[in-house]
């Protein structure tokens, strides 16, 4: 098998010299299945695991109904009731894990919302090109500057007692800008590739090749883009419920924190009516977060967070990795006179 | 020179999409909004009140929207956003007047200093790989995951209170008359401290990441081993080459997250009754004050436009690449 | 020959380190005498760009110097390791003593700051007492030095084109009259006739200045001409060295002939091109062995079981070193 002169060495112009080696594309199938073994997408998938569980069971598991009524006014965290209650004697525990079922959904349902739009807008305006581009551009550009926050807040207010499902879609209609940004650059720097161009030279219909050339390249993106959204149409549902604007009579996080602001519990002293809530909310974001940070990683693996910065060398000294000083591990010997005065 | 100009068309097209959707929003709402508003509050709305609802959502005069739409420009230029319904008959341009300084004071400072505070921190987390902000990491993602608003209210239940420093509510003593004078002051940066760290403490981590990743990416380029190469003291490869490229993105990051960042930080003015423009919009949500919603959201946007604009600006002049003779 | 100035002495560079490492460069002895231009070839991952960043310690993590020493001989002292000097002595050594031009022309200079400053820069780092106006006078003559108007100081990178960019590099290399000028890949990435120029040029400020040259280069016949001296290497070891002329007369390794034969010739007589079959060796698995013989096409005996050490070849005359079962060494090189 002769190789043709020209495959010695081929220096692409601009790109660094120390340019890292690009993983063989027969290895990209084994590497997904590494993602879960990064330590901080691990931990932040098994708190989204248990979330999602309590959002599934934490109807029947909840010790009391939310609602429900007693005696035990205003009281601290205890056995009987592990948050401690309300003004009105409800069992805060209960509410929290009855509130992980909305939360979850509207965030599911939001993201999954935004991504599909991101991924229409993104990647047919980076696909398109031209006028197509420019006016999809535009129009992601713009909802990226309208601070969501207040849009959101406006439109829901004008609904009387917003569902979940409604404000879920809000939130979903208004947030996908970021993800669109991303996949359109994404996608642009991907239609240069040879074997699309190739696709596109033979003819291949566009729904084709978007969906199996340019899609697949996309996953790392397009699922930190929904992680991204999750977490935002989280924090927006539960300020919407903490300012009393979407419907107060379904529990979530952001309505127990509403009747605490409410009722004073601050001035009561009552710490335990808002704190659980929002640590629930603090976890919910860590995780996700967690698992954007490790699908970062996975994508450009320079990013981690230096393992190792220190190696030991082998005189027992340590050393530590460093750009622009390349660590010496074998032991310094004295520099001998120049060779011509060395007996041999 | 052409890119501002291209941005500058930008931020025109995106303030008339705003406005746009501000005018067609109370369209939206289904039904005669007046009407279930005046059966919501069963005699309390004067009737000039409803009168200026009427003209608010168009129903005064036999117009066809695209006639309500050009009165609408019209008053806008005029500065006439109405009349607010909860302080009536005050204009919302008067309510907001009196209420965008304090906003302006804490979240506009406040963002600034954040994204100062948290890239310089960011520099130092990406150049030194392995040192303590590294260990920091965990803990700024935890804090940067916590509602600014809950933040605020453990800020109150910890600091605030009867007998301490903090007032925990307000932006000013009761009693004094807004004024630059010695009493003033003092009591108005009282006010705002708390609040004012909420949002660092919440926003800053953020910053700090991006701006270490950039500062790990930007490392590996070539430019930086020349530097390393050419014998530079640590500090100037540090800051002159490599933080001052990896700066670049995290400027134009800043410009495209401040709408997202000032919806956040305006709930902070929420729990500490802070009297900016996010503790007004709480309020004109609460009353359904429809003209006084739009107006803030208006301001919102095109403060948020004009800080892009800067960024834009601080762009251009970091940048020698944009700027193409 | 004249008294060498850098002596390379069993160098091992790796990638990562403990059972992980990728041993990239292994035992190279490379001797580079004053003020001559020794070209060093090598298939693209051969481990000669990292040999360049080892040597002067500019490998980026998770590159590690396993061993060896770097010797430099000053003009006037003793000579030091440079494996061996601190942070601070390291930082003083570097391009007053030997500085490097990069491949990356392009991404060489620093894109938000003027030439002058990064030329300023350098000058002021290393001779701190030396005034403004001097600098800038020197700056100005570094420039007209390489061919470029002294009026381009002020121009920021993206203003000027790929080979006034790698001449500006240049320019920056020689800004403190350095004793060796190491060069990886200078001129891959621009066309032939700017190749044609800068090179040239080098070669008369050769002549000027009396820097050594270390010229790394994947084309061997650029280096034919170019070059006093040329190390071939393949591996991450060095398997043929010898003067340029005899090396293109007479290839002695097997890997050298088919380098010769994989690049058309600028001048002299053609050959025909045939290329190398086979690919490079993996460095995680290198054959047993000299590393060469499953592309080589007169491997024998010996070349699957045993390393061919680096030395004079018997028969042939005593400036050149191969190392290569066909070529048996007289004695290996004394370590
Ligand atoms: N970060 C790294 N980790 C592991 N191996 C590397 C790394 N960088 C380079 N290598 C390997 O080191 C070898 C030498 O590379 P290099 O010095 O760039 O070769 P050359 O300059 O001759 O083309 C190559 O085989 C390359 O695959
Ligand atoms: S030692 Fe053997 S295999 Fe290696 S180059 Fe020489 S002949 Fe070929
Ligand atoms: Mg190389």
């Amino acid at each position: 098998m002769a190789i043709s002169p020209s495959s010695i060495e081929q220096v692409i112009p601009g790109q660094g010299a120390m340019a890292q080696p690009s993983a063989a594309p027969g290895r990209a199938k084994r590497r997904r299945f590494r993602f879960l073994a990064n330590a901080k997408a691990a931990t932040g998938v098994v708190i989204l695991a248990v979330y999602g569980l309590f959002a599934i069971i934490g109807q029947w598991v909840a010790p009391y109904d939310p609602d429900a009524r007693s005696s035990d006014v205003l009281q601290a965290p205890s056995a009987r009731h592990w948050f401690g209650t309300t003004h009105l004697g409800q069992d805060i525990f209960s509410q929290i894990l009855v509130g992980a079922r909305s939360v979850m959904v509207v965030g599911l349902i939001a993201g999954v919302l935004a991504t599909i739009l991101s991924i229409l807008i993104g990647v047919t305006a980076g696909y398109l090109g031209g006028a197509a581009d420019e006016g999809l551009s535009a129009l992601s550009n713009v909802f990226l500057v309208i601070p969501a926050l207040p849009l959101i807040i406006i439109v829901t207010s004008i609904v009387d007692q917003a569902s979940d499902t409604l404000v879920a879609l809000i939130i979903g209609c208004t947030s996908w800008a970021w993800g669109a940004r991303v996949l359109r650059a994404q996608t642009l720097s991907l239609r240069r590739r040879d074997y699309v161009e190739a696709a596109r030279a033979t003819g291949e219909r566009t729904g084709r090749i978007i969906l199996f050339e340019i899609l697949p390249n996309l996953t790392a993106i397009i699922a930190s883009g929904f992680v991204g959204t999750v977490i935002f149409a989280v924090m927006s549902e539960i300020t919407l419920a903490f300012i009393g604007i979407s419907s107060i009579s379904s529990w979530n996080w952001g309505t127990i924190l509403f009747w605490a602001q409410g009722q004073q519990a601050l001035a009561q002293g009552a710490w335990w009516w808002f704190v659980p809530a929002g640590l629930a909310i603090a976890l919910l974001g860590t995780a996700l977060a967690l698992i954007n940070f490790g699908i970062d990683e996975f994508v450009s693996p320079r990013l981690r967070s230096a393992g190792r910065t220190r190696i030991r060398t082998a005189d027992g000294r340590t050393a530590r990795m460093r750009v622009g000083f390349t660590p010496v591990l074998a032991p310094t010997r004295p520099v001998p006179a120049p060779r011509e005065e060395v007996a041999p | 020179m052409r890119f501002l100009l291209q941005r500058v068309a930008f931020y025109l097209f995106t303030a008339w999409a705003a406005i746009t959707l501000n005018f067609f929003i109370p369209r939206l709402v289904p039904g005669d909004p007046v009407q279930s508003l005046i059966s919501r509050n069963q005699g309390r709305i004067s009737a000039d009140a409803v009168q200026s609802l009427r003209v608010l959502f168009g129903l005064d005069k036999n117009e066809n929207v695209w006639e309500q739409y050009l009165d609408y420009w019209r008053q806008l230029f005029h500065g006439d956003l109405g009349l607010s319904f909860t302080f009536f008959p005050t204009p919302v341009s008067t309510v907001i007047g009196d209420s965008l300084p304090w906003t302006v004071g804490l979240v506009g400072i406040t963002t600034i200093v954040s994204f100062l505070l948290g890239t310089a921190l960011g520099v130092g987390a990406g150049w030194r790989r392995g040192s303590w902000i590294d260990g920091l990491l965990p803990a700024t993602t935890f804090l940067s995951s916590i509602p600014y608003f809950w933040l605020g209210l453990v800020a109150i239940a910890l600091f605030a209170g009867p007998g301490s420093f903090f007032p925990s509510s307000g932006g000013y003593e009761p009693g004094l008359v807004p004024a630059f004078d010695q009493y003033f002051i003092p009591s108005a940066i009282q006010h705002s401290i708390l609040p004012a760290a909420t949002i660092l403490v919440s926003s800053m981590s953020g910053w700090i990441l991006s701006m270490r990743n950039m500062m790990v990416t930007v490392s590996s380029e070539d430019y930086i081993t020349v530097a390393h190469a050419k014998g530079l003291s640590e500090r100037r490869v540090a800051l002159s080459y490599a933080a001052r490229n990896a700066l670049l993105p995290n400027v134009s990051g800043f410009a495209l997250s401040l709408g997202f960042i000032v919806g956040g930080t305006l709930l902070v003015e929420i729990v500490f009754s802070y009297p900016g423009l996010g503790y007004q919009l709480f309020q004109a949500v609460g009353a359904k004050d429809y003209p006084l919603m739009q107006g803030i959201f208006l301001i919102i946007t095109i403060s948020v436009l004009v800080a892009n604009l800067l960024a834009d600006v601080a762009y251009l002049l970091l940048d020698p690449r944009t700027r193409k003779s | 020959m004249s008294d060498p100035v850098l002596e390379i002495r069993g160098l091992r560079v790796d990638y990562g380190h403990g059972d992980a490492a990728v041993h990239a460069v292994r035992d190279v002895d490379l001797t580079l005498h004053r003020g001559e231009v020794l070209g060093l070839a090598g298939e693209s991952g051969s481990g000669k760009s990292t040999l360049a960043y080892g040597l002067t310690r500019l490998l980026p993590p998770p590159g590690v110097v396993a061993g060896g020493q770097v010797i430099y001989h000053p003009v006037d002292g003793p000579p030091v390791d440079v494996l061996a000097l601190s942070p601070a002595q390291l930082r003083a050594f570097r391009w007053a003593e030997t500085s490097i031009v990069f491949q990356g022309a392009m991404n060489s200079l620093n894109p938000v700051h003027r030439v002058s400053t990064q030329l300023l820069d350098v000058i002021k780092a290393h001779e701190p007492k030396s005034t403004a106006a001097a600098r800038r006078a020197r700056a100005r003559d570094l420039l007209r030095l390489v061919g470029i108007a002294a009026d381009r100081l002020d121009s920021y990178p993206h203003q000027l084109s790929g080979g006034m960019r790698q001449r500006v590099m240049i320019a920056m290399a020689l800004a403190l009259e350095p004793q060796v000028v190491i060069m990886d890949e200078p001129t891959t990435a621009l066309d032939v006739v700017m190749q044609r120029q800068i090179l040239g040029q080098l070669a008369e400020l050769r002549e000027r200045l009396g820097f050594a040259v270390l010229f790394i280069t994947h084309d061997l016949s650029l280096l034919v001409e170019f070059s006093d001296r040329i190390a071939i290497m393949y591996g991450g070891r060095i398997v043929e060295e010898a003067p340029a002329a005899q090396l293109y007369r007479r290839a002695l390794h097997p890997y050298t002939d088919g380098l010769l034969h994989s690049f058309p010739a600028l001048r002299g007589p053609r050959r025909e091109l045939t290329g190398i079959p086979g690919s490079p060796p993996d460095l995680r698995a290198m054959p047993d062995g000299c590393a060469f013989h499953p592309r080589c096409p007169k491997a024998f005996g010996p070349c699957d079981k045993e390393l061919p050490p680096l030395g004079p070849p018997g028969d042939e005359d005593p400036g050149r070193t191969v190392a290569c079962w066909l070529h048996p060494a007289a004695a290996p090189l004394p370590r």
